[in-house]
Formats: C-alpha cells, structure tokens, sequence
C-alpha cells in the first residue's frame, strides 16, 4: 500500500518540491526513513509515532519504507514531520488516499500531537503555489505566512484536526487576510533628538536619498551610533514587493514574531563585534541566512568597525558589489540576498583621543598601524560617504532640537522618484572639478566614480537638472580620508 | 652605492667641520654626491606627531624644496617622512640620514618613500651595509643631520625627544637653531617650546629660514578668485582651526553649502584637512 504527500525543502531561500512516499508492506515492524535525511529529519521517526498514538490513530503495524524524493538532496529540519504522517496515514487507509491531492503539508509533530511552526513557511507556501498546490497544510502559528504567499492555508492546531478535516468532518476556518493584521510600525527614534552634527545629518540625509553606504569617523561620544541608528527613520517605507522578500528571508531565519507574519518595517542589524565571517554573510552546514542578508533591503550598521575580524569585513565585499551573497557546499549552492545599506562608526585611533581637541592620542605607532591594518583600502572603497564627526560645543547641545525624521524622509523619498524618473547629467564645468580634484586631492579611480554618485544624488535632493560644479564639490568633502589607511 | 672616505674632496665640508666627523659615508641614490655641499635645512620632529605638525613639515619640505633648498632629515615616521614628502612634492631634493646600514629601509613603512628619494636626491648612513638600526645609534645618526646643515628646524618634540638631540649638535656646531611655535597645553609642544625659551629663533614661516640662509623666496602667486562664501569661511577658518560643523553654527550657511566651500579652499591649496579639523595654509 502506498500513498504520497508533499511537501518542500529549502535550498537557501528557495523551496524545491519533495515528494513523501509511504509504503506499507508485510514483514517486521518498524519504520525507516531514506532519501538523504539528516539527522532532526531521521528523529521525525519518534515524533510522527507518538503524535499518531496521541491523536487516537492507529500506527500500522506493518513494516513502513517513508522515501523523501528526489533521493539526492539533502532534507534537514523537522517540517517533514507532518508530511510523513499524512502520507503513512494515507497508505494505512484512515483517510481517504485522493483527499491529499492538491495539498502540500509542513510542520513539526509534537509527542502529544500538536503541530509545531517552523521556519521557512513563506518559501514552502511560494514553492507549493508554483507546483500547482492550492492548499497547504501547516500549523495555525504559520497560517498568516503561508496566506502572504497565495496559497489557501489548512491552520491546524493537532494532528487530529488534519485528519478530521481529510476525512471531510471539518473545514478549514478562514485566515483573516494580513493586510489589515499589523499596521505599519512607526520608527521612535527621531532625527529631532541630535543636536548640532550639521554634517553628519546632512551625510546621512544623503545616505537615504542616494543608497549610499556610509562610515562615521569620531571621538568617543559624538553621537556617531546615535545618528546611524535615526536612519532607518528616514528612509522611505518598504513596498509590497520588497517586504515579501524581507518576510521569506525572516520566515526562513525563524525570526519572524507570531502576531506579524509580514514584516513592514525596513530591517535594521547591529551585528556585535565579535561575530564570525559566516555569522555575517551567512553559512554553516546546513547554510544559514547571515547578518547581510537579514540586512536585505535595510540597513547593516557596524559599530566600531575596526574591532572585527579582519575575515568578517572583507567577506562583505562579496554582497556589497553584488547585492548576493553566494555559499558553495559539497551538496550544492546557496544563494542569499543581501542588499542593503552599510552604515559603519569608528573612532580614529584605538584610544580615542584622535581628533578630539580636548584630548590627545596616546597610541604608539605600532597600535595605530594595527588599527588601521583591519580596514582595507578595498573595503574604505565601498563608502560613498566618510564624515569625521566631531565632539560638538556645549552651544550646540544646548540649542534647540533638529529637522525631525519626518520631514527628511519627504525630502528622501521626492529625491529618491526624481533620480530613478531621470538621473541628473553632469555639466562640462562638474566634469572638469571632478577632474582637478583628482589631480590635486588624494582620489582613486574609484573614488572618483563615488564622488560622481554621491553628486547626482545632491543634485537629486536639491531638484537640480543636471549636477553642476557645486555638486560635486560639496561631494568631495565626503571622501575618504587619507589618515584611515596611512 | 658610494663610500666617501673623510678624506675625498666630494666628502661635504660641513660635515668634515664638526667635532666627530663620521670616518666614512656611504652614499645610495641617483643625485650627485656634491649636492651634500648646497644650502640644506633639517627639518626634524616627532615620530607620533599632531595633524599641525605634519601639516607644518610637509609645508616647510615643499616650500624649502621649492625655493632651491636641499632638506635634510632622518626618514622616521611623522615630522621626517613629512618633511622628504612636502621636498618631493615640490619636485626638490631631499637627503635621508639613516641610522642603520646604508642598505636597509627602518623604518621598514618608509621604504617606498626612501625609494622616491634616492631618484633625485640621497639616503646617506655612516654605518656600512648589514649594520642593523639600535636605540644608540640614532642620536648619532642625529649629529650628521646637524652636521649637514646649516640650520635646523624642529617641528613638534615631547621634553626628551632625539630632535632636541639633534638641536643639541646643531647649537654645538654652530648652526642655526628655529622652532616652530605649538599650544603650550600640549605636551608635543613642551620641546620645542623649551627650545624657544633658551633663545631658539621662532619659525613662522618658511620666509624666516630663508631669509637666515639669504635666498630669495618664491615670489607669491596671485590670490586665485574665490566665491563669496569661500571667502567668508576663509576668514573663520584663519581665525582658528575648526571642524565643518562649527562653520555652520554662525547661521547663515547651511551644511551642504560650507562643504562646497571648503572643497574649493582645498582645490586652491587654502587650506587643508585632517581628523576633521580644517586649517589654513599658512603663508596660503
């Protein structure tokens, strides 16, 4: 006797269909699991006889063969769980074997029955919707999710109620659509709280407008993650295409919460110092999304820049050219989105003291050049935007408060539709600044090519028909300086 | 690479002059041997030295440079390496006393810079090749510096700094001693400020060794057309050194507008930028 279920598994962030076929035959009880199954997927084994126990049903006592098809790739995690129930369910005949078509099923079983969320649930619900699948079955917690997709849910609390409802007792309750679920979240931390910072604010508002990355450079003190963190506020709200995508990559990291299965907001990642190469760009072995790609479509600030590990930044090279990050295994290749917007803090030498009037810098040579050694120039070369952000005078903290995130934001998001509707070209007098400034200023090929960018967008904020001398040279204050890196 | 015995006439006068005379100096570098006998200037300072004083050095190396001086100094990092650069940038000649053998770089960071030295001008050491650097052999080193010139100039130096040393020689021998002036609160200034106390001639500017030397110094260029507003934050910034932010705060200008000023200041050489902090060109 044989019956089949379907469900998918996740390669990176894509789902690729797996086919669960039971067979029941005569012999020595006992159940085997084969088709490449790692080792929570062999554990399932446990968790799908005791959930069938606790739900009152019968397990077979026949000697049960589950195959995951295709054979040759690698099935992890406990979705299969649900799955495997339904198709040795199917084979032993306690439902009707032709109710399971046009159903794809994932979830985790409990020991007592009840269904577990897991991770992924968006990109199995997408992959069950391309395969043709109008249903899928999944836990109540993962309705919201898979409804996102355009698949109609079966919310299940307990095994039970799968199977009452395969056996046509019951129907699906309907999912309230998400739209109206969550409204969207408001940013609490206001631009109007930074007093002074002239530059910096005006870098940052640049920052919003042109998608540039962006690294502060100061004291100790200065409000450097004070300003990067007022980004995220500034920058326009996420579109319906691009909070999906946030949405997959956050299901299938598990980090989606319960009561918002879409997330609305841009994401905004502060990944600690200490974190390793792959903890950034993602990996393992089974591949995990990693900071960058969490990152995707907002924003990945690093605080204290020079204190990681020299692996950690320059494996963000990758995803800063290509807006991708790519992991090859042995069983295949990974491929995470990662496009976002890096915004960096640092302070100008290991003590602090450099560039700081009020205090003098005591580190030796040797301290210094091994500070500077962790920032390549290559990575130095992926900031649009560096600001030496100052200590700011008592005059400055004292007056009254700044431009609210708000009224930025307008400006961001007019500047934003004026530079995709027609990028600005650049008058002969622009062109030949550019030119001198690379003559008589410190500037790579590279940097020119920035100082160009970071113009267009100032042309851009300032509703400008072509990027004009001023532009440019108000674009090359923000090169990189050359005490970073000598 | 060349040996000048004490003897051999190309061997300079100057340094045949002082009190111990190095028996032998070897020579690398593309210039000529005689260039040791031109009009030269040490310029000389702190390795971990301020934005302000590598600022001075890299002007004093150009504008000494440019005006026919050969600069001399000792290839350390900070005030020297700033020193050879300003001389290199002007296209001048520069002179590099080692304090190790003749074919080693140290410090080994410089060693590019040693390189576009020896292209025009010449990296000279008493100790022959093979000679590794140690702690005593660079106030030794520091007598040839002074040795070679006919005045000596110190940037910014802590209370006991090897160029107050090579001060010490210089005074000895009879040449020119001038300090650049530094804020008595800081302690890169305690050296040279000591050095103004005990009668050391103040350098404001490159004119003041040049005139000491008797050269004439380039005539000044015209001043280049600026914008109202670069003039305007001209003004300020010649007033004391301050950071963009402060130029924001007398209210009339906004943030992107004083960038683009000071972009232009720095195209014309008005004035430059470091750690966030601009400075006038002195001179400029």
């Amino acid at each position: 006797m044989l019956a089949r279920a379907v469900t998918h598994a996740l390669v990176g962030l894509d789902a690729r269909k797996v086919e669960v076929e039971a067979h029941l035959q005569n012999g020595l009880p006992g159940l085997a699991i084969v088709g490449l199954a790692d080792r929570t997927c062999q554990e399932a084994k446990h968790r799908v006889r005791s959930g069938i126990a606790s739900a009152q049903l019968e397990w077979p006592s026949r000697r049960i063969t589950v195959n995951l098809a295709p054979a040759g790739l690698r099935k992890e995690g406990s979705g299969f769980d649900l799955p495997i129930a339904l198709a040795i369910l199917a084979a032993s005949r306690q439902f009707p074997l032709d109710r399971l078509a046009g159903h794809a099923a994932i979830g985790e079983l409990a020991l007592d029955g009840r269904i577990r969320p897991v991770r992924g649930a968006l990109a199995a619900a997408e992959g069950a919707r391309h395969a043709g699948f109008g249903r899928i079955v999944c836990a109540a917690e993962s309705a919201g999710e898979a409804a996102l997709a355009g698949v109609e849910p079966v919310p299940a609390r307990h095994l039970a109620e799968v199977v009452a409802y395969f056996r046509g007792e019951i129907e699906p309750p309907p999912v309230e659509p998400v739209e109206n679920a969550s409204a969207p979240e408001r940013d609490e931390l206001d631009l109007a709280d930074v007093r002074g910072q002239d530059r910096a604010r005006r870098a940052l508002e640049l920052a919003a407008a042109g998608g540039h990355n962006l690294l502060f450079a100061g004291p100790p003190g200065t409000g450097k993650s004070m300003l990067a963190r007022r980004l995220l506020g500034i920058l326009p709200p996420l579109t319906a295409d691009e909070a999906l995508e946030v949405t997959r990559i956050y299901s299938v990291a598990g980090l989606l919460s319960p009561g918002r299965p879409l997330v609305r907001r841009r994401p905004f990642r502060m990944p600690h110092q200490s974190a390793s190469a792959p903890a950034i760009v993602g990996g393992g072995p089974g591949p995990r999304p990693g900071e960058a790609t969490l990152a995707h479509h907002g924003v990945l600030f690093l605080d204290e820049l020079p204190e990681f590990q020299r692996p950690a930044l320059e494996a963000l090279r990758q995803p800063l050219e290509d807006g991708f990050v790519g992991i090859a295994r042995v069983e295949g290749r990974a491929v995470y989105p990662a496009r976002f917007q890096l915004v960096a803090a640092m302070n100008m030498c290991p003590c602090g003291g450099r560039g700081d009037p009020a205090a003098e810098c005591a580190c030796s040579a040797q301290k210094l050049a091994a500070f500077r050694e962790k920032l390549s120039r290559a990575l130095l070369d992926r900031f649009d935007l560096v600001v030496a952000v100052p200590r700011p005078r008592a005059a400055e903290l004292s007056g009254r408060p700044g431009e609210s995130s708000e009224s930025v934001r307008a400006r961001v998001v007019a500047a934003r539709e004026r530079i995709r509707a027609g990028p600005p070209a650049r008058t002969v007098a622009a062109s030949e600044l550019l030119d001198r400034a690379v003559e008589r200023l410190p500037l790579s090929g590279r940097g020119r090519a920035r100082v160009a960018r970071v113009a267009r967008t100032i042309a851009g904020l300032a509703d400008c028909e072509a990027v004009t001398e001023e532009h440019v040279a108000e674009a090359l204050a923000y090169r990189s300086p050359k005490e970073l890196t000598t | 690479m060349i040996e000048l015995r004490r003897a051999d006439e190309r061997f300079p006068a100057r340094l045949r002059a002082i009190f111990d005379p190095p028996r032998t100096l070897y020579v690398r570098g593309t210039g000529e041997p005689e260039l040791l006998a031109r009009r030269a200037v040490a310029i000389v300072g702190a390795r971990s030295c301020s934005p302000y004083g590598a600022q001075v050095a890299r002007m004093l190396g150009r504008e000494l440079a440019a005006a026919g001086v050969v600069v001399v100094s000792g290839l350390a990092r900070g005030i020297d390496g700033e020193a050879h650069r300003g001389a290199l940038e002007a296209r001048g000649v520069t002179v590099a006393v080692l304090g190790c053998g003749i074919d080693r770089d140290y410090p080994a960071a410089n060693g590019q810079l040693s390189r576009r030295i020896e292209e025009d001008g010449l990296v000279v050491s008493e100790y022959e090749p093979g000679v590794e650097p140690a702690p005593w052999r660079f106030p030794a080193r520091n007598r040839i510096i002074a040795g070679l010139c006919e005045a000596v100039v110190v940037v910014e130096a802590r209370e006991r700094s090897g160029a107050l040393i090579t001060a010490d020689f210089a005074l000895e021998e009879g040449r020119e001693v001038l300090a650049v002036p530094g804020e008595i609160t800081s302690s890169l200034s305690t050296g040279t400020n000591a050095l103004l106390k005990l009668g050391a001639t103040p350098l404001t500017g490159s004119a003041d060794v040049l005139e000491l030397l008797g050269v004439d110094a380039r005539p000044a260029g015209a001043a280049p057309n600026l914008s109202p507003t670069a003039a305007q934050v001209l003004e300020r910034v010649r007033a004391s050194s301050c950071s963009a932010d402060e130029l924001t705060a007398p209210g009339a200008l906004e943030a992107g507008a004083v960038s683009v000023a000071l972009t232009e200041l720095e195209l014309a050489g008005l004035v430059v930028v470091a750690e966030g902090t601009y400075r006038a060109v002195i001179g400029g």
